[in-house]
């Protein structure tokens, strides 16, 4: 018996009794996806979010502390007499 | 926007029924075979088939020409396989939940059931198959002759005896 035989009575075999489909399966499967997509869409809405309130915070924050200003010397006295 | 969002689930819902109602049948008898159930008793092939479908109704809007019938196939696939270890048993015959004898293939494997399931009754190619469950392509060729000379071929029955003694001894 050379491969293809072997494979085409091993599919004979597997092709037997084919199993129904119960009705519920398709408003089951529906009803999980459903759930799946809103949680989905509800995680996205909710990253966007927090990626809009942190720009927001780091923008208020920059505009009051301006870390790029040079910090008013403290250790050196002040010139004078000159 | 609201209004497209209710035109696309209409859409979704439209395509997905007529899908389910072309796709399901042959689906879940995959499915019985890889649980290794009587096609009249599978709780546990419909559960599987529920996921699938689930999920794939879930990225139905992201599929973008891809075949949803693949996407089903391979997440069936790739659940089971990950479940098997599980819920079979890494030995198989001595898991929890053993094949029933009514099942064809209930003298295999759970890996050896799912490679003869994707290979011969679904006709997906070896390298797709080894890629799909990250195995080498030897060993899905391998183990593909051995599934298939066990199913035609099948042993004596002194292997249930040995399996017993075993589960009984400590």
């Amino acid at each position: 018996m050379n491969r293809p035989q072997r494979e085409a009575a091993a599919r004979q075999i597997m092709e037997r009794a084919p199993a129904t489909v119960p009705p519920e399966l398709y408003a089951e499967a529906v009803r999980r996806g459903g759930r799946m997509l809103r949680r989905r869409r509800v995680a996205v809405r909710l990253m966007w979010l927090l990626l809009f309130a942190a720009t927001v915070a780091f923008v208020v924050w920059a505009v009051t502390a301006r870390p790029w200003v040079e910090p008013p010397s403290e250790t050196t006295p002040p010139l004078m007499g000159w | 926007m609201e209004r497209r969002r209710v035109a696309q689930d209409a859409r979704r819902a439209r395509e997905f029924e007529a899908f389910v109602a072309g796709a399901a049948g042959r689906l879940l008898h995959a499915a019985t075979l890889l649980t290794a159930e009587p096609p009249d008793d599978n709780p546990r092939a419909r559960r599987l088939l529920t996921l699938s479908l689930a999920h794939t109704y879930a990225c139905w809007d992201r599929l973008r020409g891809e075949d949803p019938y693949d996407r089903a196939r391979a997440y069936l696939a790739t659940r089971f396989s990950r479940a098997a270890w599980h819920q079979y048993g890494g030995l198989g015959a001595l898991g929890r939940s053993r094949p029933h004898p009514a099942s064809p293939l209930a003298r295999l494997s759970p890996q050896e059931r799912l490679i003869l399931v994707l290979r011969l009754y679904e006709g997906v190619a070896e390298e797709q198959a080894a890629a799909l469950l990250g195995l080498p392509l030897e060993r899905v060729h391998t183990i593909c002759d051995r599934a298939t000379a066990t199913l035609l071929h099948p042993p004596r029955r002194a292997t249930p005896a040995v399996l017993d003694a075993k589960a009984v001894s400590p």
